[in-house]
């Protein structure tokens, strides 16, 4: 065997004996993942454009097939919203795992000695950056345009994002059950939708609250209740199923 | 601190109805590596599995330094590198940059520590090329030096000398003896020869 | 002792066997009790001073209900089980658990249909217990579907028993939720009889149909429960022996 020259072996690895004992913590190597996804998200910017673009449509059907006339379209403004959401939200979840599945990744995120749990966080984290906030961007625009007052901007904004954010991570427990299945796309909407459905509740109330003037706490706290109940059970439940799906 | 030590003791596994290990007994000490033939379909991977502690066998145990890896399976994995047939590598990110993500997220790591490896692969001229454009040999190279950087006792490779030329099946032979000599272990599943020094047991698969 | 008992529940060969014996004891009783429900409450018991006779659908409705839910509180348990210890046997209870909750879900949202019927004039009303048992059966549904899309018995049963503890964790919070959006908008509701508190005459066959649904539940299950031990193990020695070939 050949050996290295003695400044590229030092370089590389420690010195004989020593111990690189999980050096990194879980939220540095979860801080890391994140930054990752969302390099790769920039490096394939066109793929991001689907669900806004999808929403956008879905939005665009119900003046063409119900009416044009804004007073009543105001009325279905929170179902459209709402199931538009929903609907882009599945679309997006896609491309939660897809790759990292098929490169191999994610076999090594479970292999890395970090907290599966963590890293798949940050991995939804970033897919609701990538996804879930541009459509809380979206959502108000499309409010306006079906005839919501600007008095409603807010509080859509502000339900969307909550909504949101429970959305993708109750999705990413589907995503992890399914993984690496062919033409899961129905199997994990028919997975995802109803555990999806108290947000869509709690949300399009907040919605109609906010376009009719009235308050928003009530639906605003249940939907952030729903929001921590996700953030601290739906990992775990996600992580489990990428162990049980690479198995 | 205590020697390490691997031992597979009486594995069986089913993969539905196909029992793919029937009773896989075996042990290894520091500087050991063990070399696992047989043809396509005899466990190999299977057997590389379940060690890295990605199936669970129906019996038996996997020890790692006396302890049986299921305890703390997250402790085993920060002493371990598992390399299946596919380079875990992200198309859209440089060679550099894919191996900061992959080592870096369990070792503190440094951009001339990169280099280093990459370069001590052969590699080097990669570093800040897209994945995506390079070869499955180069790619295979950036794989290796991920392994070379992870700077742990235990290797689990499979074919680790795909998609390579000899120059590269010597540069994994290399990497392996090195490894060796600085007392780690490796399990390798094998279909062609690699000499590595001072020589491998050898653990033969039936189908 | 009892650990022993415990044990031998995880294997096949003893819960095949077991099933056998107990099926007789529990499917007899079930015919009997729903047959004695079933005339009690569609012929002997008074009609409802505000439905009529239309409200003895509650009969079938009622326990129908009840059952669906008790079979996904069933599965999940028993899915929990098989996840957390890896038994087998438990993954084998909670895949023949779906199809029969999925049925008395069906059961329970066709019988609420007929009940609006005549009532109100609509096979179908976004009442919060209709709604809540369709959403319910969409969860079975879901489960059934992951369980028939994953070929490996062992990553389709551990997948769906993550599947069914998360659905069972949602269940609450989606009637809740149902509820809230109902009481929301005051949809008026069907399934409510006029009176408070139900005469024994009423009761009586009520609670006599449920016991019979469980025991019938029981029954099923132990039924479907060896189909599912002889199609995983079908390899075995010990099937080839039990069925004689």
């Amino acid at each position: 065997m050949t050996e290295l020259p003695a400044n590229v072996a030092a370089a590389i690895a420690p010195a004989a004996g020593a111990d690189d004992f999980r050096p990194l913590s879980s939220l540095a190597a979860a801080r890391m993942a994140l930054r990752r996804d969302l390099t790769l998200a920039f490096r394939q910017r066109g793929q991001l454009v689907q669900p806004l673009a999808f929403f956008a449509m879905v939005t665009l059907l119900f003046p063409l097939a119900v009416s044009p006339e804004l007073a009543r379209l105001r009325e279905i403004v929170p179902g459209v919203l709402w199931s538009a959401e929903l609907l882009a939200s599945l679309l997006a979840l896609e491309f939660l795992f897809r790759d990292d599945v098929q490169d191999g990744t994610l076999e090594q995120y479970a292999l890395s000695g970090q907290s599966l749990t963590a890293l798949l966080f940050a991995k939804t984290t970033a897919h609701w950056l990538l996804t879930g906030l541009p459509l809380t961007v979206m959502a108000p625009l499309a409010a306006l345009s079906l005839g919501a007052p600007t008095s409603a901007v807010a509080g859509i904004v502000a339900s969307v994002a909550l909504g949101g954010v429970t959305l993708s991570l109750i999705g990413s427990i589907g995503a992890s059950l399914t993984l690496g299945m062919k033409r899961s796309g129905a199997l994990l909407s028919l997975l995802t939708l109803p555990l999806s459905l108290p947000v869509l509740i709690f949300g399009a109330r907040a919605t109609q609250l906010a376009i009719t003037g009235g308050v928003l706490v009530a639906p605003l706290e249940l939907l952030g209740a729903l929001a921590v109940l996700g953030v601290t059970l739906a990992p775990l439940a996600a992580a489990a199923g990428v162990r049980i799906s690479l198995e | 601190m205590p020697s390490r030590s691997l031992e597979i003791e009486n594995l069986h596994l089913w993969r539905g109805e196909r029992h793919v290990l029937r009773g896989v007994h075996c042990a290894l000490g520091e500087g050991q590596c063990l070399k696992l033939t047989g043809p396509n379909g005899s466990g190999k991977t299977s057997l590389l599995r379940t060690v890295a502690g990605l199936m669970y066998p129906e019996e038996g145990q996997v020890r790692w330094e006396g302890r049986d890896v299921r305890e703390d399976l997250r402790s085993f994995h920060a002493r371990m590198t598992y390399l299946g047939h596919e380079p875990p590598l992200k198309g859209d990110l440089s060679a550099r940059e894919n191996l900061r993500y992959w080592i870096g997220a369990r070792r503190a790591l440094s951009a001339p520590m990169i280099d280093a490896a990459l370069g001590s692969v052969g590699a080097g001229a990669l570093a800040g090329q897209r994945v995506r454009t390079l070869s499955a040999g180069q790619r295979r190279r950036v794989a290796l030096a991920g392994l070379a950087l992870s700077a742990v006792p235990l290797w689990l490779l499979d074919e680790p000398a795909t998609n390579l030329d000899s120059d590269g099946q010597q540069v994994v032979a290399d990497l392996i003896s090195r490894h060796l000599a600085r007392g780690g272990l490796a399990v390798v599943a094998l279909h062609h020869p690699l000499h590595v020094s001072g020589g491998m047991l050898e653990l033969a698969l039936a189908a | 002792m009892t650990w022993t008992w415990f044990h031998r529940l995880g294997s096949p060969p003893y819960v095949y066997g077991l099933a056998q014996r107990l099926t007789p004891w529990l499917g007899w009783p079930a015919a009997l009790l729903i047959a004695g429900g079933l005339w009690g409450g569609l012929l002997l018991a008074p009609p409802d001073y505000q439905q009529g006779d239309g409200y003895r659908i509650i009969y079938v409705h009622a326990p129908s209900a009840w059952m669906s839910l008790m079979v996904y509180t069933t599965m999940a348990a028993a899915a929990a089980v098989g996840l957390i210890w890896r038994i087998k046997v438990a993954h084998a209870v909670a895949a023949s658990c779906a199809a029969i909750g999925a049925s008395f879900t069906f059961a329970a949202l066709v019988t609420g249909a007929l009940w609006g019927q005549p009532m109100w004039g609509t096979y179908w009303q976004w009442d919060p217990r209709l709604t809540s048992e369709l959403i319910l059966l969409f969860l079975y549904l879901g489960y059934i579907g992951l369980r028939a899309g994953l070929e490996d018995t062992q990553r389709a049963d551990r997948a769906s028993a993550v599947l069914a503890v998360v659905g069972v964790i949602n269940v609450p919070i989606i009637h809740y939720s149902v509820t809230w959006w109902n009481s929301l908008h005051q949809a008026p509701s069907v399934m409510r009889l006029a009176k408070p508190t139900l005469p024994p005459s009423m009761l009586v066959p009520l609670m006599m149909m449920l016991l019979g649904f469980t025991l019938l539940f029981g029954a099923l299950l132990l039924v479907r429960l060896r189909a599912q031990i002889l199609a995983r193990e079908r390899s075995s020695a010990w099937i080839r022996e039990a069925l004689g070939t």
